[in-house]
C-alpha cells in the first residue's frame, strides 16, 4: 500500500479515569470509504474529535500524508484539508442557508471570497439537493435539509479527507438512498471519507473497509461482510450467546 | 470588493450627515455644543464597542481603562509633543493594551471576561493613584488652546473613522469570521478560522478608539486625576447605550447614544442625585423590553407589517 492519507497510531484519550479511546491504530487509503462502527459509547465520535482537533490526544499520534497533525489546533487541521460534520448538526443561526455554506469556503483548505465564494456555495447547494434555497432562513428547513447544509459547508473548502459523524442517522428510507448516492459521488470525486455510522444498509453499500470499536478499543477490521460476521463484533453489539 | 449602488448611496448619505453635524459649532457655542461633544464621544465609544461585542457577545467593561490611559497620555505628553501625535500615540497604546488583555482573557468566556475587564479599569486606576501618592503628585493639568469646538471636531472625525472602519470590517473576511465565531465557536474553528487571533484583532479596535477618545477629551477636563479618568460608570454607559440602540448593526449604537444622552442630561440637571438610578432602570428596561435594542424593535415592527400585508 502506498502512503496512507490518514493514519492513527496508538491514539488514546482519557477523561480522568475513563479511557474513551484506547490505543487505536488504523490507516485510511486515498479514495477509501472507511466505516467506524461500534455500539453507543464505544468511542467512535471521540476518535473523530481527536482526528479533527476538537479534542487533544492523551497519547499517540495522527498523521496526514505522513505528517503529524495531532496536537495542531482544529483550524490548522481544517486548513490542511480535513473537514467534518457533527453528530448533532451545527449550523450558524444568524445566517441564511447560503451564508452558512460560504462560512466553510472562506478560511478552509482552499479559500474563496466574494462573488467566487457565493457562486461556489450555490453550486454546492445544487449538489446536495438544496438548489434555489440559498436565501432561506435555517428555521424553514427540514431535518435532512439542515444536514445537507452542514455537508455543503463541510465540502466548501474542498477537503481531501471528510469525517462524517452519523450523517445518515435519522433519515427515512428515501432520504437514506439519496444520502448514500451523495456520499458515493463524493468518493468518486477523489475524497477520502471516514464515516461513523449505525445504519447497516449504508455501511454495506458504502464502506470499502470497516473498523469496529468497543469500549474504546479496536476489536475488528476488514470488509463490511467480514466484520459484521465477526464473533467479537456480534458479541459487542448483542452480548454473549449464553447471556 | 466592488461597490454596489446601495453602498455608494450609503456612503454619500453618511458623508452628508457628518458634514451637517460638523456645522454645529457655527450655530451654538454653549449648551448644544456641549451636548454635541457628549454625543460625539459616546458615538465613537459605543460604535467601536459594538464592533467587537456585537458579533462575539463578549461584554467588555474595559472602556474606562482604555479611556483613562488615553487621558493620561495627553496629560503627560502635552508639554512636549503636539496634540495630534498624542491622539495617535494613545490609539497605539490602547491597541497594544487591548491586544495584551485579549491574549490573556479572550480564551475565557462569558462572565469571566466581563469581570476581568471591569477589574482592569480599577487596576490601572489604583496603580496610577499609587504612583501619584508615592511621587507626591495629585493630578495633572492639561492646558491647551483647544476649545470646545475643536474637541467636537476631533471627536466627530474619530466617529467618522470608526464608522468607516466598521463598514470596512463588515465587508472583510475578519468581520465574517467574527459573525461565525459569535454563532458557534466550534464551527468557526472547524471552518479554518483562527478564533483567538480574530477576536484579539477586533478587540484592539475599541481599545484604540477609547484611548483616542480619552486623549481628545483630556483638554476639556483641564485637571485630570485617576477617579475622573477611570470612572467605571463610563464603561456601563457605553454598554447601555450600545445595547439600547442595538449592537447587531453598525448604525445601531448611535440610535441609543442620542436619546440616552438627552435622558441623562435631563435627569442630571433636574435630579442630580438620581443619575445612577436612571442608568439602572434603563438597563432593566432594555433587558426586559428591548432585548435587541431599537434595531431589534424596528426589525420586529417590519416583520409585523410584512405579515399583515401578506394576509
Amino acid at each position: 500500500m502506498s502512503t496512507p492519507v490518514l493514519s492513527l497510531r496508538g491514539v488514546t484519550k482519557r477523561f480522568g479515569g475513563l479511557v474513551a479511546v484506547n490505543a487505536m491504530d488504523f490507516d485510511v487509503a486515498e479514495r477509501e470509504v472507511l466505516g467506524l462502527l461500534g455500539p453507543n459509547g464505544s468511542g467512535k465520535s471521540t476518535t473523530l474529535n481527536l482526528i479533527s482537533g476538537a479534542l487533544p490526544l492523551t497519547s499517540g499520534h495522527v498523521s496526514l500524508w505522513g505528517n503529524r497533525i495531532s496536537g495542531l489546533p482544529a483550524q490548522t487541521i481544517t486548513r490542511k484539508g480535513v473537514s467534518r460534520t457533527f453528530q448533532l448538526v451545527r449550523l450558524l443561526p444568524s445566517m441564511n442557508v447560503r451564508e452558512n455554506v460560504v462560512a466553510g469556503a472562506v478560511f478552509g483548505h482552499r479559500r474563496r471570497w466574494g462573488q467566487d465564494a457565493w457562486d461556489h456555495a450555490d453550486a454546492l447547494l445544487d449538489k446536495v439537493g438544496l438548489g434555489g434555497k440559498g436565501d432561506m432562513a435555517l428555521g424553514q428547513l427540514t431535518y435532512i435539509d439542515t444536514k445537507r447544509v452542514e455537508l455543503a459547508r463541510t465540502l466548501a473548502s474542498d477537503p481531501k479527507v471528510l469525517l462524517l459523524d452519523e450523517w445518515l442517522a435519522g433519515l427515512n428510507p428515501t432520504e437514506l438512498q439519496i444520502g448514500i448516492t451523495l456520499i458515493k459521488s463524493l468518493r468518486d470525486e477523489g475524497r477520502t471519507i471516514i464515516l461513523v455510522e449505525h445504519v447497516m444498509d449504508a455501511i454495506r453499500s458504502l464502506c470499502d473497509r470497516c473498523v469496529v470499536m468497543a469500549s474504546g478499543t479496536k476489536i475488528a477490521e476488514g470488509t463490511p461482510t467480514q466484520v459484521l460476521s465477526d464473533k467479537e463484533v456480534i458479541r459487542a453489539y448483542l452480548g454473549d450467546d449464553d447471556a | 470588493m466592488s461597490l454596489t449602488a446601495t453602498d455608494i448611496r450609503n456612503l454619500c448619505l453618511a458623508t452628508l450627515v457628518f458634514a451637517v453635524c460638523a456645522l454645529l459649532p457655527l450655530g451654538d457655542q454653549g449648551y448644544w455644543l456641549g451636548l454635541g461633544v457628549t454625543i460625539a464621544m459616546f458615538t465613537a465609544l459605543a460604535t467601536s464597542w459594538a464592533l467587537f461585542s456585537g458579533p462575539t457577545h463578549y461584554i467588555s467593561l474595559a472602556t474606562a481603562a482604555f479611556f483613562g490611559v488615553g487621558t493620561y497620555v495627553t496629560g503627560l505628553g502635552i508639554d512636549t509633543l503636539p496634540f495630534w501625535s498624542l491622539v495617535g500615540l494613545a490609539g497605539v497604546i490602547g491597541a497594544v493594551l487591548a491586544a495584551l488583555v485579549g491574549l490573556a482573557t479572550l480564551r475565557l468566556s462569558g462572565v469571566y471576561f466581563v469581570i476581568f475587564t471591569l477589574g482592569l479599569a480599577e487596576l490601572v486606576r489604583q496603580v496610577i493613584t499609587w504612583v501619584q501618592n508615592n511621587s507626591g503628585q495629585k493630578g495633572l493639568y492639561v492646558l491647551t488652546d483647544l476649545d470646545e469646538a475643536g474637541i467636537y471636531w476631533w471627536l466627530l472625525g474619530l466617529s467618522a473613522a470608526v464608522f468607516l472602519a466598521g463598514w470596512l470590517i463588515g465587508r472583510s473576511r475578519l468581520g465574517f469570521a467574527l459573525r461565525i465565531i459569535g454563532d458557534d465557536e466550534t464551527v468557526a474553528a472547524h471552518s479554518g478560522i483562527n478564533t483567538a487571533r480574530a477576536k484579539v484583532l477586533l478587540f484592539m479596535v475599541p481599545g484604540a478608539v477609547a484611548a483616542m477618545t480619552g486623549a481628545i477629551l483630556a483638554p476639556r477636563y483641564v485637571y485630570i486625576e485617576p477617579s475622573l479618568a477611570f470612572a467605571p460608570i463610563l464603561s456601563f454607559q457605553v454598554v447601555i447605550m450600545a445595547l439600547l440602540g442595538g449592537a447587531s448593526r453598525l448604525w445601531g449604537p448611535v440610535l441609543g447614544v442620542i436619546p440616552f444622552t438627552f435622558l441623562l442630561e435631563a435627569v442630571s440637571s433636574n435630579f442630580p442625585n438620581q443619575t445612577t438610578l436612571v442608568i439602572g432602570v434603563a438597563f432593566l428596561v432594555i433587558v426586559y423590553l428591548l432585548p435587541g435594542g431599537f434595531v431589534g424593535l424596528m426589525g420586529r415592527i417590519n416583520r409585523h407589517l410584512n405579515t399583515r400585508e401578506g394576509t
